[in-house]
């Protein structure tokens, strides 16, 4: 059994979720519940794989002594500069073993949802760093990282977010509208993962095999449809479960194929993902970069700031040459989009319907070629 | 405090017309973005010496620049 996948998956969620919905309409709280489901779940799925629970549980192990090693440290030695990139480096250790061991022929650390979870890990350790986190809770941090219905592939949310949602007390009528709209995420998603996620699919194989420039324009854009509706619908399956035990998990995508430049089309597309970039990596690299005056402009600082995010970004789907280019192919359309819309041409016509119909089309076809980076198609033909 | 803040906004967005609305929404109008928002931070701590870091208040509660000044003046800024 995996996640959001077979009816036997389903028809356990829902009995699992009766529950929870009782103690919402009863005005309870459910976040002790909603512990008790994560458990249960993360045991049952990944109980198919033993080593995985075995690895689950080093990690925690592992991560839950950083944060709490690390906020010990905070709190007696300050801003710590050095102290702090150690704490970074055994966060992100379990990572990058994770995502490179299999060079070496073997995946430590792999388990279901460990891209995901140290997003949530290291956002801990940078806030703590900042100030805004003081100290963490053994509890409430591992209800935050195994929380079910986002482990394997997020939406990512952020821990005070979380926790504040734990603690409200739902009255019977609010939690109806979190129940109403919960179920009417999870519903929408089963359409979009299992019917047109399915149609696009279907018909990618028969342009598949192909060569020619129709076909694969075709594929381009039938791959991003597909791409768009297992994933949005995953992330709406997830993000309704969440509201059903009353935590609004964050969107993960807002109509992404209506974006006018690039910029957009990254606050529409994977949000919880490039937001988490955009906060922890990206503003800090700028501020970071002013500060020490790395860059003789600011839109140099800019464009390296947009290389960094998104080969990172990139690198972290995998250490593979199609992720890479993929990085680096939107790092240099975002540096690119940056410089232009600092023109002066540019304030001028920005507002104008033939302009923002012309950059729309130009978006969406520079999205789909991404997309066509990202299936590996293009590097199977050049290679 | 008021008139270093609207200095420093004019140019970071590179626009007067922050200073027409201060409630106006500065995220919706484009005038900031995620580029614009760190480099306003580090301005904020040059000028008024004070650390506010990217995730420390939501992109909503510094969306216009009256609410800016309102956490301005809520870490000590005079």
């Amino acid at each position: 059994m995996t996640f959001y996948d077979g009816l036997a998956f389903f028809i356990l969620l829902l009995i699992a979720l009766l529950p929870a919905v009782v103690l919402g309409l009863m005005g309870r709280r459910i976040k002790h519940y909603a512990m008790f489901l994560s458990l249960f779940f993360v045991f049952i799925i990944y109980r198919n794989e033993p080593i995985q629970l075995f690895y689950l549980s080093v990690y925690l192990f592992i991560e839950w002594h950083v944060i709490a090693i690390y906020q010990l440290c905070r709190r007696r030695f300050g801003q710590n500069k050095s102290i702090y990139h150690h704490a970074l480096i055994f966060g992100l250790l379990p990572l990058i073993i994770a995502k490179f061991s299999g060079f070496l022929g073997h995946n430590w650390f792999g388990f279901l949802g460990v891209s995901y979870i140290t997003f949530k890990v290291v956002q801990i350790i940078i806030e703590s760093y900042d100030g805004v986190i003081e100290k963490s809770g053994f509890y409430s941090t591992m209800s935050f990282l195994l929380f079910f219905p986002t482990i394997s592939s997020g939406p990512i949310d952020r821990s005070r977010r979380y926790e504040a949602d734990c603690n409200i007390v739902s009255t019977r009528s609010a939690y109806l509208d979190l129940l109403g709209n919960g179920l009417w995420k999870l519903l929408l998603g089963v359409l979009y993962k299992f019917v047109l996620s399915a149609i696009a699919f279907e018909l990618m194989g028969q342009v598949e095999q192909n060569q020619q420039i129709g076909a694969l324009i075709a594929y381009a854009y039938l791959y991003g449809f597909y791409l768009f509706f297992d994933f949005a619908g995953y992330s709406l399956m997830a993000i309704g479960t969440s509201y059903i035990l009353g935590i609004k998990t964050p969107e993960n995508f807002n109509k992404p194929f209506i974006s006018r430049d690039i910029k957009e089309f990254w606050d529409r597309w994977h949000i919880t993902l490039s937001h988490w970039f955009r906060d922890f990596l990206f503003s800090r690299f700028i501020m970071d970069a002013i500060r020490n005056k790395w860059f003789k402009s600011r839109l140099n600082a800019a464009s390296a700031g947009f290389m960094v995010n998104m080969l990172i970004m990139g690198l972290w789907h995998g250490p593979t040459i199609d992720y890479l280019l993929y990085g680096l192919y939107h790092g240099l359309l975002l540096a690119a989009t940056e410089r232009m819309q600092k023109k002066k041409w540019y304030k001028k016509v920005k507002d104008k319907g033939w302009y923002q119909a012309a950059s729309w089309f130009v978006t969406l076809n520079l999205v789909m070629f991404g997309f066509f980076i990202f299936s590996g198609r293009l590097i199977d033909l050049i290679g | 405090m008021l008139e270093k803040l609207l200095d420093i906004l004019q140019e970071i967005c590179d626009d007067d017309a922050v200073r027409s609305d201060l409630d106006m929404d500065l995220f919706a109008e484009g005038l900031l973005d995620s580029l614009a928002f760190a480099e306003l931070l580090v301005a904020i701590e040059n000028e008024f010496h004070i650390t506010l870091s990217p995730t420390e208040y939501d992109k909503e509660q510094l969306s216009s620049v009256h609410k800016i000044e309102g956490v301005l003046k809520e870490k000590g800024v005079q």
